[in-house]
């Protein structure tokens, strides 16, 4: 009895442990300049709490649960460290299915056995592997659009009634097995299934570009789950870590639909994310006037402070190491240079910083749209290499564009823009560019790494 | 555990979580979606007590599914969100790899 008592206060003093880590390493992550200890930080806390709860009293089954983490950690280890950087939200979005499916799994696991449940675990179980589920199936989804699995958005009326219809079937599954009325297998699974296929039909109308809200949103909710499952297991390190995620997951969903100008209402209940959206005619005029790769160097050579505005498009034509050459060239000439990221550059908030770190830009050079939108008038060059919808000064003015009152990067105050462009086709969202039409506006054709190739030579050549 | 005790931790851990990241810039974004996806894996932990637990075919067998998962989640979003904040650097500090200790 002494020794039982023993391990269970040593797991628990662990799992305190645990808890304190992760929160140090949450708030070490949010600040760039401890960001990397911070996940050094949560991964110790894992550790501490895995091994702890080998000795947690009574287990068995010890050959399943080591031939099962060794399988899942060898498998998400590779396939972790070897993942392209552009790819890295679907990766986020299939991890974290996978923690939605294990929280769900702990639920199907004690509600099959039957145990004796209080109403409040009951109710907490089932909320949670509702929860889980959808995260799950909703995850795999998110994961199989982005990397181009599922091309279209799939759509067809009463969708919304569908849901609806998987939604209150799903709720009254878990009415009567929390209630104890019906708490049969059959009830069980049909619970599992509605939840699962509700994550599925809620997520395959929603278009791409919204895709990365719907992943936050997903972590958020297995969050909750983790939490709620920590409930019934009656788990500390599981509660506070669950609802830790949750509420940090929240208000990150809020904080990257407010920075792509969309409310979750509208992503969830509306279909604006799809790619292949309405082209909207907007009434352009002018004429998009071409430039060469000398001339731009030398404009760039001599200039005071030059803002270079990256978007996905430099990402795919993997331009961003090239880029960064051409800015320290610059930078060794005396000239000021500073990216400017929208937040929605890149396929979710903060992807492109990460895409142009990998390429070692320094993130003292990054200026988020607040900081920089000022500059843009101080600055002699404005290079946009590979973005389009995020620099395009309709959003300001013109009240019937989709894209009116989107946050944009002013880049057509500064005194020369150059745009980077493969042709003379419109952007993400079909909308047409009206930068692209002003009289301080020069367009360099060609494709993203040849055109800053150029560029290198160019001003090497200045 | 008593419910009431429970709630509380629910309560304070649900403040913590938004006071917590209230600040983060939006460079970080990707990262910490990615980092407090790790900490969710934290359901592994769950996951062996629960396949620990299992009897019939039918539990063990959910039970397995349920840590393989975990696993991957907790590994894979460790994998993943070291590799994007270990790129972070500023300026001057490029030879050095971790910030590990700095202060």
């Amino acid at each position: 009895m002494p020794d039982y008592l023993n391990a269970a206060a040593l797991i628990q003093a662990s799992y305190l442990l645990t808890a304190f880590l992760f929160i140090m390493g949450l708030k070490r992550m949010s600040s760039p300049v401890t960001a990397r200890s911070g996940i050094l930080w949560a991964g110790a806390g894992m550790l501490v709490a895995t091994l702890a709860t080998f000795f947690f009293p009574g287990m068995s089954n010890y050959p399943l649960i080591i031939i099962a983490v060794a399988i899942g950690g060898a498998i998400a280890w590779i396939s972790g460290r070897r993942v392209a950087m552009t790819d890295m939200p679907q990766m986020i979005a299939l991890y974290n299915g996978m923690g939605g499916g294990a929280a769900a799994a702990i639920a199907a696991v004690e509600l099959y056995r039957g145990g004796e449940m209080s109403h409040t675990e009951a109710t907490l179980a089932v909320v949670g592997a509702i929860i889980g589920a959808v995260s799950f199936s909703g995850s795999l989804i998110a994961f199989a659009k982005l990397q181009g699995l599922i091309r279209k958005a799939v759509r067809f009326g009463g969708q919304q009634l569908l849901n609806l219809l998987l939604l209150a079937g799903a709720v009254v599954c878990a009415a009567l097995i929390a209630s104890g009325i019906n708490a049969s297998p059959a009830v069980i699974t049909a619970l599992f299934a509605l939840a699962l296929a509700l994550g599925l039909s809620m997520t395959l109308p929603i278009g791409g570009a919204d895709m990365p809200v719907v992943i936050s949103l997903y972590n958020a909710l297995t969050g909750l789950a983790v939490a709620f499952e920590g409930f019934v297991l009656g788990n500390a390190a599981m509660i506070i870590a669950g609802t830790v995620v949750g509420s940090a997951g929240t208000l990150l969903t809020q904080l990257m639909a407010r920075a792509m100008n969309r409310s979750l209402g509208n992503v969830l209940f509306s279909g604006f994310g799809d790619t292949g959206g309405a082209a909207a005619q907007g009434t352009v005029t002018g004429s998009m006037k071409p430039i060469d790769a000398a001339d731009v160097g030398v404009m760039m050579a001599f200039a005071q402070k030059v803002i270079i505005v990256p978007g996905y498009g430099m990402a795919v034509a993997q331009a961003q190491h090239k880029v960064w050459e051409l800015s320290q060239l610059l930078i060794d000439r005396g000239v000021t240079v500073r990216f400017a990221i929208h937040p929605v550059a890149g396929r979710m908030p903060g992807h492109m910083n990460v895409l142009l770190a990998e390429a070692g830009v320094p993130y003292d050079l990054i200026a988020d749209l607040e900081e920089v939108n000022s500059e843009f008038e101080t600055a002699d060059v404005a290079l946009i290499i590979g973005a389009n919808d995020v620099v395009n000064p309709v959003a300001r003015n013109d009240k019937s564009s989709p894209i009116y009152g989107m946050p944009i990067l002013n880049a057509d105050k500064a005194k020369n823009v150059i745009v980077i462009k493969r042709g003379q086709g419109a952007g993400f969202s079909g909308i047409e560019n009206a930068l692209f039409y002003l009289d301080n506006t020069r367009m360099l054709y060609g494709d993203g790494q040849a055109a800053v190739s150029q560029l290198i030579a160019a001003v090497k050549a200045a | 555990m008593t419910g009431i005790v429970a709630l509380y931790i629910f309560m304070l851990a649900a403040f913590t979580g938004y006071e917590v990241i209230a600040k983060v810039p939006v460079i970080l974004h990707t990262p910490l979606m990615s980092g407090s996806n790790f900490v969710h894996g934290i359901v592994l932990v769950g996951a062996m007590v629960a396949l620990g637990a299992a009897t019939s075919p039918l539990e063990k067998t959910i039970g397995f599914i349920g840590v393989l998962l975990a696993a991957g989640n907790a590994v894979g979003g460790y994998a993943v969100t070291e590799r994007m904040l270990e790129m972070f650097k500023a300026s001057g500090t490029r030879k050095v790899g971790g910030a590990k200790g700095s202060h």
